[in-house]
């Protein structure tokens, strides 16, 4: 073991934790990204194809040049079906990551900024909230309000916001300590002001990227919700949905009807983390962790 | 005093502290499902009745309503279940027409053992390949093993378990597809040994990669760290250095990130229970859900969030245990 990655560098103690450079996560996710906001944006605007059309002499064909995907046990073809199903997941996925930031942003807010018991009982809230398992929090409150696209998007959006909620908390504390808090102060501003007009603009960034992480998450939640037939009506094609149907046909042999959303999937969710995590390190180079890539 | 009073002490007022905590949580979380399950819609004396409810006079419906205690208040209702609950009787379940504690009795050992298997693996399998990873960091191995992480961690666990049950079970027929056994089979160690193969390396696979990714980034921060730096510079050999003194520091809190970790391992146990047919307690979950049955399923998510309070609990112990710095401190 002669080429241990200290050995390179013996001067510079730093060497040992030298990033690679982002333009390696970069440049692929926001092409991958590209590639699926366009097909996902354009496609169903552009091309005159019916996702739902149904070919029952096309059924359960393997991926062919017709069918880059194949055809589901409708003849329905796996590719569109994936696009659609994509702009259901992602639009899912991007409602609940908003609910779940705003709601995380006003109680984070107000805890750092009111502090004290306030801020105590809301942290015990948030502390509470974590302890019990995501999914089954979401499978409970969609037990509750019935399976349907609100039940989801409400389902996610109160399990989420617990990070965006801790990081705002923390942001707002150590934004108070600042002199430019205390001139706003000392200017006159009312408490509601300074939360305002100069705590909240300050924490944006941050908030939009737990945002953007959320998002990967709250599809996620959405596909795990489908699947287990808890999500969204099954007529309409979301990643999770289109995983369930398949599981029937994976027993009679047709192995591209799920292989083709998941891939869709793992795709969007690698893209979506990678310019997201690009875009945490340049925002705060210290906290630089490889756990999202 | 000597250092093992000061951290036995410490670590009972840890516990003590925990446990403060503990309570209260699982009382607002079995309130606020309770509360949650009065706010539904759903009526459980209607769905009793089902369409008998045109026919039937208004005192049976009363005297229903009576007897099971429904026409009480919210509050009053939630103490005598929580009276009841102290006792591990958490009601009927609606949906299975027997006793909760028995549909959770009769499936939690199953889950139980799906869980520590995978639980294991994952574990050995991050410590392995992430220890290997930062060992040969930047070489293709390292990569590999990188580049895996990442997509394993963006794949749906479940499906990872029908690619698995695909390839293992119907195409190369090496494995069983489902199931605690082959049907009419009497349970026995060998057949579910067979049956828990797939699920158990689906759900150990599905959690590696966040093992592998922590280990691998916290060697690599400890390598430049002073004591790792100082051993090297004595002489010590690279293994040793690695084993002896960067893994040992890096490890640390890996102990809390065990506790941090499940609640992920019960939603990745719940996925891959259903993708295997498990006879474990995520079928129930699902039935629960689908058929409003609030009593069982209200019970099973009071359950995982003691068990994630109490694996928190422990880890803390764990890492008091290791660490006794940090009790002093806290």
């Amino acid at each position: 073991m002669a080429d241990l990655a200290w050995r390179r560098a013996p001067r510079s103690r730093l060497a040992a934790a030298a990033p690679r450079s982002p333009r390696w996560r970069l440049i692929p996710s926001a092409v991958v990204l590209g590639v699926l906001a366009a097909a996902v944006l354009v496609v169903p605007l552009v091309v005159d194809l019916d996702q739902q059309y149904v070919d029952l002499a096309a059924a359960n064909r393997p991926p062919s040049a017709r069918h880059p995907f194949g055809t589901d046990e409708l003849g329905r073809d796996v590719m569109l079906r994936c696009v659609y199903a994509l702009r259901v997941s992602m639009t899912v996925g991007l409602v609940a990551a908003l609910i779940s930031s705003v709601l995380g942003t006003a109680l984070g807010a107000l805890a750092g900024a009111v502090g004290g018991w306030v801020d105590r009982l809301l942290m015990r809230l948030v502390d509470a909230v974590a302890s019990v398992p995501h999914l089954l929090l979401g499978i409970v409150i969609v037990a509750v309000l019935r399976p349907s696209l609100t039940a989801v998007v409400i389902s996610i959006g109160l399990t989420h916001w617990l990070s965006s909620a801790r990081i705002v908390r923390s942001e707002v504390l150590s934004l108070r300590g600042r002199p430019f808090i205390d001139a706003a102060i000392v200017g006159g501003s009312s408490r509601t002001r300074v939360l305002v007009r100069h705590l909240l603009p300050n924490v944006a960034p941050q908030v939009l990227l737990a945002t953007t992480l959320a998002v990967p998450h709250a599809v996620w939640h959405e596909t795990a919700l489908s699947f287990l037939g808890l999500g969204l009506p099954p007529h309409a094609a979301s990643i999770g949905n289109m995983i369930n149907d398949a599981q029937r046909s994976l027993l009679t042999g047709g192995w591209w009807m799920s292989l083709a959303p998941g891939l869709v999937l793992i795709a969007a969710t690698l893209a979506v983390s990678g310019v997201g995590g690009v875009w945490r390190d340049r925002l705060n180079p210290k906290r630089r962790t490889e756990l999202t890539w | 005093m000597d250092a093992q009073v000061v951290s036995d002490r410490g670590v009972g007022k840890l516990v003590l502290r925990r446990l403060g905590f503990a309570v209260p949580v699982l009382l607002l979380v079995s309130f606020a499902l309770f509360v949650l399950a009065k706010a539904s819609p759903f009526d459980p004396v209607e769905r009793y009745f089902g369409v008998r409810i045109i026919g039937a006079s208004p005192e049976r419906v009363a005297q229903i309503r009576a007897n099971w205690g429904v026409d009480q208040p919210v509050v009053e209702q939630y103490l005598a279940w929580l009276r009841h609950a102290v006792a591990f009787d958490f009601g009927d379940s609606l949906s299975f027409q027997q006793p909760v504690s028995q549909v959770i009795g009769d499936r939690l050992g199953w889950s139980v053992l799906l869980v520590a298997i995978g639980f294991t693996l994952a574990l050995l399998l991050g410590l392995l390949l992430g220890t290997a990873a930062a060992w040969l960091q930047g070489s293709w191995l390292d990569r590999l093993i990188t580049a895996t992480s990442y997509t394993l961690e963006a794949a749906p666990v479940f499906w990872l378990g029908l690619a698995a049950l695909y390839v293992f079970a119907l195409h190369l027929r090496w494995l069983p597809g489902g199931g605690l056994t082959d049907a009419d089979a009497p349970v026995s160690f060998g057949q579910v040994a067979t049956h828990l193969v797939l699920p158990v390396s689906v759900l150990a696979i599905s959690q590696a990669p966040w093992f592998v990714l922590f280990v691998r980034q916290n060697l690599l921060e400890s390598f430049t760290q002073d004591h790792v730096v100082g051993a090297r510079s004595r002489g010590l050999p690279d293994h040793l250095v690695v084993s002896g003194h960067a893994l040992r520091t890096s490890l640390l809190p890996f102990l809390t990130l065990l506790g941090a970790r499940l609640p992920e391992l019960i939603t990745g146990a719940l996925l891959v229970e259903t993708v295997f047919s498990w006879p474990g307690i995520a079928r129930a979950t699902v039935d629960a859900a689908l058929n409003v049955d609030f009593a069982l399923l209200g019970a099973l998510t009071v359950l995982a969030t003691a068990v994630v309070l109490l694996g928190n609990l422990l880890a803390d112990v764990l890492y008091a245990l290791a660490d006794p710095r940090v009790v002093l401190d806290g």
